[in-house]
């Protein structure tokens, strides 16, 4: 057989992202805009009353805002990578043949979907102990660890629907093919529906990634000292109003300039995996 | 296509289909024995593939009684997967693992699956594309390749299973004429190398050149079969005569 053109069905070209660009770089420009503002209405607010400049302030606490946002940061991965682990098992059950497995993972699916994060939050605080005596050796459990699994439950519950919702987004025939192959339900899952079911999967994991990032934040309730309580911290210290608006903004500032990458990587993901399949 | 024919390998008897109410196929009976190539032909939805799929067990059958090579179909202690790895399917729809090269999409079954030795397998592979001309094509990915091309490499597939028969549920439907005969003629290769063949088919040509024997079916019932000379040449029945003289 000699080799031919082959007729390549190329498909709609996604819409132009440049408005969706435009607004984006829009909002971070009013976020540094307001961030300078800020300060210099607070640095206008200390000339008037001869106290040290608010720059000076800005950056004195700068390293310590920054410090309580990496332990947001590093709750979000441990807690992402926990409830990932959880949620593809669960995942897996949706799906399952067998009745009480799928009734059992469907009910929990269901469960940490349907209830605030914070009170999940509270419930797990309350519910672990604050050390574990393991034999003679006395294990002190930190709370950000009790975060970190708090957290990972309703993620493992939103990882579950992602996990199922990929696999039943291949179409039938790809079972079929391979049940005719003589390949067993979980050759056929691991074989070949996952592998083709994770390029779908990716971009809403990370979505999932970059709220649940924002969402650690809630941790400051519970007494962690996280980006947000170091944050108020450092206005209380202060005692001075007009501190408020440049502090948050700088914290807004750290998580959007986290989140905001993720964003546009799961975008572009998201335009690839619609070009392959 | 004449070769010494051997003992029966699929025996259906008497089987009936029915999905609710509707019932697809009706005390429908044939054989197939060893390296025949019997055709399929009939209307849409006489209820062709539904019998492809229940001989390999893909749907189960309502009553009547299916064999591939002495096993029973219908037996609910049926080995499912030993009878699989005797039947070969090829799909209208290709049906080729879109995220593995074809050499990948030959070799996956039998290493997976059989637990075959993966050098071996990958040989044997190889061989298999090139008999089906594409050669060149073994690191292709399904996408990359054309209809035809996609619908060879899911034939190679599976061959590499070492199938007892194979099945084929309109293979060409899909395919513009040109790639058509590329596939047409890797199945008649096969049939003339003695594999056993059972295909439904809208290809009335090459159902008369390839098959030894076949069977018109309409409305879920077989309503005549015969030597190909005697049913494109001689139907007795009005309603063959009817559906060839509509599509010839």
């Amino acid at each position: 057989m000699t080799a031919r053109p082959l007729a390549v069905l190329l498909p709609p070209r996604p819409e132009p992202t440049a408005p969706r660009l435009l607004a984006q770089t829009w909002l971070l420009a009013a976020l540094v805009l307001a961030l300078c503002a800020g300060t210099a209405w607070a640095q206008a607010v200390a000339q008037q009353t001869g106290r040290p400049g608010a720059l000076a302030i800005m950056l004195r606490w700068a390293p310590l805002i920054t410090s309580g946002f990496l332990l947001n940061v590093m709750v979000s991965v441990l807690a992402m990578a926990l409830g990932t682990l959880l949620g593809l098992p669960l995942g897996l059950s949706l799906i399952a043949r067998t009745r009480p497995l799928r009734l059992l993972g469907w009910g929990m699916t269901q469960f940490f979907r349907n209830v605030p994060w914070l009170v999940l939050l509270f419930y797990i605080m309350f519910l672990l102990p604050f050390e574990l005596h393991l034999g003679g050796l006395v294990l002190p459990v930190p709370a950000w660890f009790k975060a970190v699994i708090g957290l990972a439950l309703p993620v493992s519950a939103n990882v579950a629907e992602i996990v199922r919702g990929g696999m039943q987004s291949i179409p039938e025939p790809q079972w079929s093919a391979a049940d005719s192959l003589a390949f067993t339900r979980w050759q056929t899952i691991s074989r070949i529906i996952l592998p083709q079911a994770l390029r779908r999967m990716l971009p809403p994991w990370m979505n999932l990634y970059a709220i649940l990032t924002m969402a650690t934040t809630l941790i400051s309730v519970i007494g962690i000292q996280d980006g947000l309580t170091l944050t108020r911290a450092a206005i209380a210290a202060e005692s001075r109003p007009e501190l408020m608006v440049p502090m948050y903004i700088f914290l807004l500032l750290l998580f959007f300039a986290y989140c905001y990458p993720i964003a546009r990587l799961t975008l572009a993901l998201e335009r690839r995996v619609q070009v392959r399949i | 296509m004449a070769h010494e024919l051997g003992s029966p390998v699929v025996v259906v008897r008497d089987v009936e289909k029915r999905f609710g109410n509707y019932t697809v196929l009706r005390e429908v009976s044939l054989t197939v024995r060893r390296g025949e190539t019997v055709c399929i032909i009939g209307p849409s939805g006489s209820g062709k593939s539904t019998l492809l799929r229940c001989i390999n067990g893909l749907v189960p059958i309502s009553s009547g009684s299916i064999t591939v090579g002495g096993r029973e179909v219908a037996d609910a202690k049926l080995d499912v997967r030993a009878l699989r790895r005797d039947v070969g399917i090829v799909f209208q729809q290709y049906n080729l693992f879109p995220h593995r090269t074809a050499l990948d999409n030959v070799m996956m079954a039998p290493v997976i699956v059989l637990h075959q030795n993966p050098a071996e397998v990958r040989a044997r592979a190889e061989a298999l594309l090139a008999k089906v001309g594409l050669a060149d094509k073994m690191a292709s990915y399904p996408g990359e390749l054309s209809g035809g091309q996609q619908q060879r490499v899911a034939i190679a597939r599976s061959l590499a299973m070492n199938p007892k028969v194979m099945l084929f549920d309109e293979v060409t439907a899909a395919l513009d004429p040109e790639t058509k005969k590329e596939v047409l003629i890797t199945i008649q290769a096969l049939a003339a190398e003695g594999m056993t063949c059972i295909l439904v088919t809208h290809e009335m040509g090459f159902a008369r050149r390839v098959a030894d024997h076949v069977y018109f079916t309409d409305g879920g019932v077989i309503v005549e079969h015969g030597t190909p000379e005697a049913i494109f040449s001689a139907p007795t029945q009005a309603r063959t005569r009817d559906f060839l003289d509509k599509i010839l």
